[in-house]
């Protein structure tokens, strides 16, 4: 169904139950209060990636970490851009200004005790707080033991780090390293890249056409059963194609 | 207490799928009935209306319509001697908020029960004898037969409109359905849906090694569909936004799209929205209800009277209410005595990820939460136990939920998880990966149940629910057995490599991952009130005026998922309710 069909669709399905089979006078029902269909169903305004972008989350120490990180974890390669290019570090610090940020839908009353890993996340840091410290530990290892910030070191000893991040090698007092590395770096960068536009990273939806994704179409009533590739770009939650 | 409303006949606390069904087979009494629902309005527009509601950022990753766990949550241990931590963030099962509740984010597969599973211990007695069941497993028979419920799980597939074959009408088989299925009265309500890539190779590989596939029953239209409550649903067009999501479609059933419109309509119905019931009200001997306690919106504590209370409020809820409320007897594990929180279970899943040649296209974003191929080979009783040596069983199927790249991409052993090689994995695999499934039983065991936290608390100051609940050795290894035909299926499906999980010997009860939203348990039904909270009219044992629905009234723990059985006994309580409670109100089974 197009967009158009779609809502014509919902328009036409108004539902009428049959009040006189449900013994109920017709003129007592309450009917769902009208709605603006158009202006209800639109997704909240979009920020996508800009090139002047300054960050209000992270400070500009942070903001160096967390853009060389993202050139790493996803490469400009021969595949195409990466997370940097996408704009990914953009998303992350907008993320860090949303509920998310402060964990507003996590359980956070203590106490807190470490528990076995398949109790789930016991910590009481706040994505936020994730990012701050795991940022200045990493830094701080990195300077101690390779002379540089992680930013100023090269590609492949910033690999190196990031692989002994997400091994439990490099430890820090300060930070659980590898629940940041996994649960919060790793984890936000894939959701910036293969997020909506509208959030800042994907930019012009290029993760979605790597792997063929086609985004917010959702409609797929005459592909479903036709094993072959799907002929068609995707398109974004504000309808922009591409 | 600071205001008591009007008294009404009937409060249901919680407005999801078991609420709206009581509801609207209530009013039709001419009782003045109410539910109370603890988190927003919502209706398929605005709040699930296309594109706002296809967005995997609010709604995968941040659990938009999920409960909100910073305002209440469960603690969770394998053992009574462990410490129970907090389940702080979303992971291995997913509760709803809001009107609807779970029935809006859920996926429509929709099956019924094994007759012998509603008498399971009997029939394990018959067949295998006393010494086949694990000293600690705690089996026992529902009480209420398969035959009683056959019209209700027809009620409610007829209302849902759910799509399937029959394979068994009356004793007459019928080609192309499920051969193992229990005697229906009648066809479903809707053709099956049609079969995307993974089903059809899942369908051939299965017959190929002698299974009999056939079409996942699913309460996801196939087609324009009127219900018996005159609500119309439309064709899901398979967008892939289905399981976690609403259905934009008006096709997935759900208390909005099946119920709503009607009782809506009833002016002897009333619903309120932020109204979160923190106790059942007794009379001092504890015999009857008086009404029920909430919190409204501005904070302030409600008294609700009402002549009958009805517990729609999902699984944990409902548990925690008759534990914090002091209705019927805590569970012990250590005596085995008491009810509330006895045989509290869950389910197994083992999840393959297939993953196929450049040619062959599966296309992962497309499909529908219920679609697919299914075998019950394995099911229930379906097999020979004897040999095996475990108790239980499960369904294994192919299906294709439809899944954008943030609910995470799978890949083949050994791929990297980031980096340049971690990219080349994706953009080569992503719509060549299917996936095929086992969902497992989990069967009760004395040690396995719920209870109040010592220790925790959530936002309105009530303890919470603590759940006590490991894999046993039986279901571990009934999972390898059903690892085994997993690994089998995915290669006669022409998968060139598989990954995924499957749970083993060791393995414990990880609650990071999503599972399922099955939990059962806690407050079984049956026809013993001392390993039974609710009699087989899931009427309290000890308050005769409380009604308990949902998964929790289970014995044990199925291979199925929930919802079908569910919505079937929630008919099957309001008939009776009907047609002997409200004629005479009192014990309707005999202790
Ligand atoms: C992602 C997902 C997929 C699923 N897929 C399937 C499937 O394919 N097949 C299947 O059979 N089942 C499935 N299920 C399970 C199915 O959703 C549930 O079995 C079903 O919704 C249970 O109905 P219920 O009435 O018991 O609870 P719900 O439908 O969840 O309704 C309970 C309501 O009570 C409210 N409530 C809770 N506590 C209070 C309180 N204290 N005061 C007031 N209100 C309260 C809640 O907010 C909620 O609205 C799935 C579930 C999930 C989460
Ligand atoms: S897949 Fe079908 S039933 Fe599910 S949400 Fe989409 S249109 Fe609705």
């Amino acid at each position: 169904m197009s967009d158009t069909n779609r809502r014509a669709f919902l328009k036409g399905s108004v539902i009428l139950p049959p009040l006189a089979a449900l013994g109920v006078s017709s003129a007592s029902s309450q009917q769902t209060p009208a709605v603006d269909e158009l202006a209800a169903s639109a997704p909240a305004a979009a920020t996508p990636a800009a090139d002047d972008y300054k960050p209000t989350y992270f400070t500009a120490p942070e903001w160096a970490f967390v853009q060389a990180a993202c050139a790493r974890l996803i490469p400009n390669d021969a595949n195409g851009p990466g997370a940097l290019e996408l704009g990914v570090p953009q998303f992350i610090d907008r993320q860090m200004g949303t509920p998310y940020g402060d964990a507003a839908n996590w359980f956070m009353q203590g106490p807190f005790f470490e528990g076995a890993p398949e109790f789930g996340y016991q910590s009481q840091l706040t994505p936020k707080q994730q990012y701050r410290l795991g940022i200045k530990a990493i830094d701080a290892w990195c300077a101690k033991n390779l002379g540089r910030t992680f930013a100023a070191l090269k590609p492949e000893q910033q690999d190196d780090v990031l692989k002994k991040v997400e091994a439990g090698t490099i430890k820090s007092d300060e930070a659980p390293l590898k629940t940041f590395f996994s649960g919060f770096l790793l984890k936000n960068v894939m959701e910036g890249f293969f997020g909506d536009p509208m959030y800042g990273g994907n930019k012009n939806m290029a993760a979605w056409k790597l792997i063929g994704h086609p985004g917010a179409r959702a409609d797929f009533m005459e592909w479903v059963d036709r094993p072959a590739l799907y002929p068609y770009g995707p398109v974004d939650l504000h309808g922009r194609q591409a | 207490m600071a205001v008591t409303n009007k008294s009404v006949d009937v409060v249901i606390v919680g407005f999801g799928w078991t609420g709206a069904i009581m509801a609207i087979e209530l009013a039709k009494t001419g009782l003045n009935v109410l539910a109370l629902e603890r988190g927003e309005d919502q209706d398929t527009v605005p709040s699930f209306a296309y594109p706002k509601v296809v967005d995997e950022i609010a709604q995968s990753a941040r659990n938009g319509l999920l409960q909100n766990l910073s305002k209440t949550t469960v603690t969770i241990r394998h053992d009574k001697d462990g410490r129970a931590l907090p389940y702080r963030q979303i992971g291995s099962f997913k509760p709803g908020t809001g009107v609807g509740g779970a029935g809006i984010h859920w996926s429509g597969v929709h099956s019924r029960v094994m007759p012998e599973e509603l008498r399971l211990k009997t029939h394990t007695l018959e067949r295998y004898g006393r010494g086949f069941i694990p000293e600690d497993m705690q089996l026992q028979d529902w009480g209420v037969s398969y035959e009683e419920l056959e019209p209700h799980f027809d009620r409610f597939e007829y209302v849902c409109g759910t799509s399937g074959k029959a394979g068994n009408i009356d004793g007459v088989m019928m080609p192309g359905g499920n051969p193992f299925e229990a005697p229906r009265a009648r066809e479903y309500p809707l053709p099956p849906l049609k079969d995307p890539p993974t089903s059809v190779l899942f369908a051939k590989a299965t017959k190929e090694l002698g299974y009999n596939p056939f079409p996942l029953p699913a309460s996801n239209a196939s087609r324009p569909y009127r219900n018996p409550y005159g609500c119309d649903l439309g064709p899901c067009n398979f967008c892939g936004f289905c399981s976690d999501y609403g259905c934009i479609n008006y096709s997935k059933a759900s208390p909005q799209t099946t119920i709503l419109p009607a009782l809506r309509a009833m002016p002897n119905f009333a619903y309120r929205t932020h109204a979160h019931v923190t106790r059942v009200n007794t009379s001092a001997d504890g015999k009857t209800a008086t009404g029920v306690t909430y919190i409204d919106a501005q904070g302030r504590e409600v008294f609700q009277p009402a002549g009958m209370v009805v517990l729609a409020a999902f699984h944990l809820h409902n548990v925690r209410l008759m534990l914090s409320s002091k209705i019927g007897k805590p569970y012990d594990p250590n005596t085995g005595e008491g009810v509330i929180g006895r045989n509290f279970c869950y389910q197994l899943i083992n999840s393959v990820n297939t993953f196929f040649d450049k040619q062959t296209y599966i296309n992962p974003f497309m499909g529908s939460g219920g679609v697919g191929q299914a075998i019950e080979d394995f099911n229930a009783d379906n097999f020979d136990h004897g040999p095996l040596g475990f108790i239980g069983g499960g369904i294994i199927w192919g299906r294709q939920t439809g899944i954008g790249p943030v609910r995470g991409i799978p890949l083949p052993k050994g791929a990297p998880t980031w980096g340049s090689g971690w990219k080349q994995a994706v953009k080569d695999n992503y719509a060549h990966t299917g996936r095929i499934e086992a969902q497992m039983s989990n069967m009760a065991y004395r040690g396995a149940y719920l209870d109040l936290d010592p220790t925790y608390r959530d936002a309105y100051g009530e303890p919470l629910l603590r759940m006590t609940l490991d894999w046993q050795d039986n279901d571990l290894r009934m999972s390898e057995f059903f690892g085994d035909k997993l690994n089998a299926i995915a290669k006669a499906m022409g998968a060139t490599s598989a990954s995924g999980r499957v749970l083993k010997r060791g393995d414990h009860w990880d609650t990071r991952a999503y599972q399922s939203t099955h939990i059962n348990g806690g407050t079984s039904m049956g026809t013993d009130p001392k390993t039974s909270a609710v009699n087989k009219y899931l009427q309290s044992w000890d308050t005769s005026n409380l009604f308990v629905l949902g998964a929790n009234v289970f014995a044990h723990g199925i291979g199925y998922n929930p919802t079908g059985l569910v919505g079937a006994l929630a008919y099957w309580a309001a008939d009776n309710i009907r047609s002997k409670y409200l004629k005479s109100p009192g014990p309707m089974a005999a202790v």
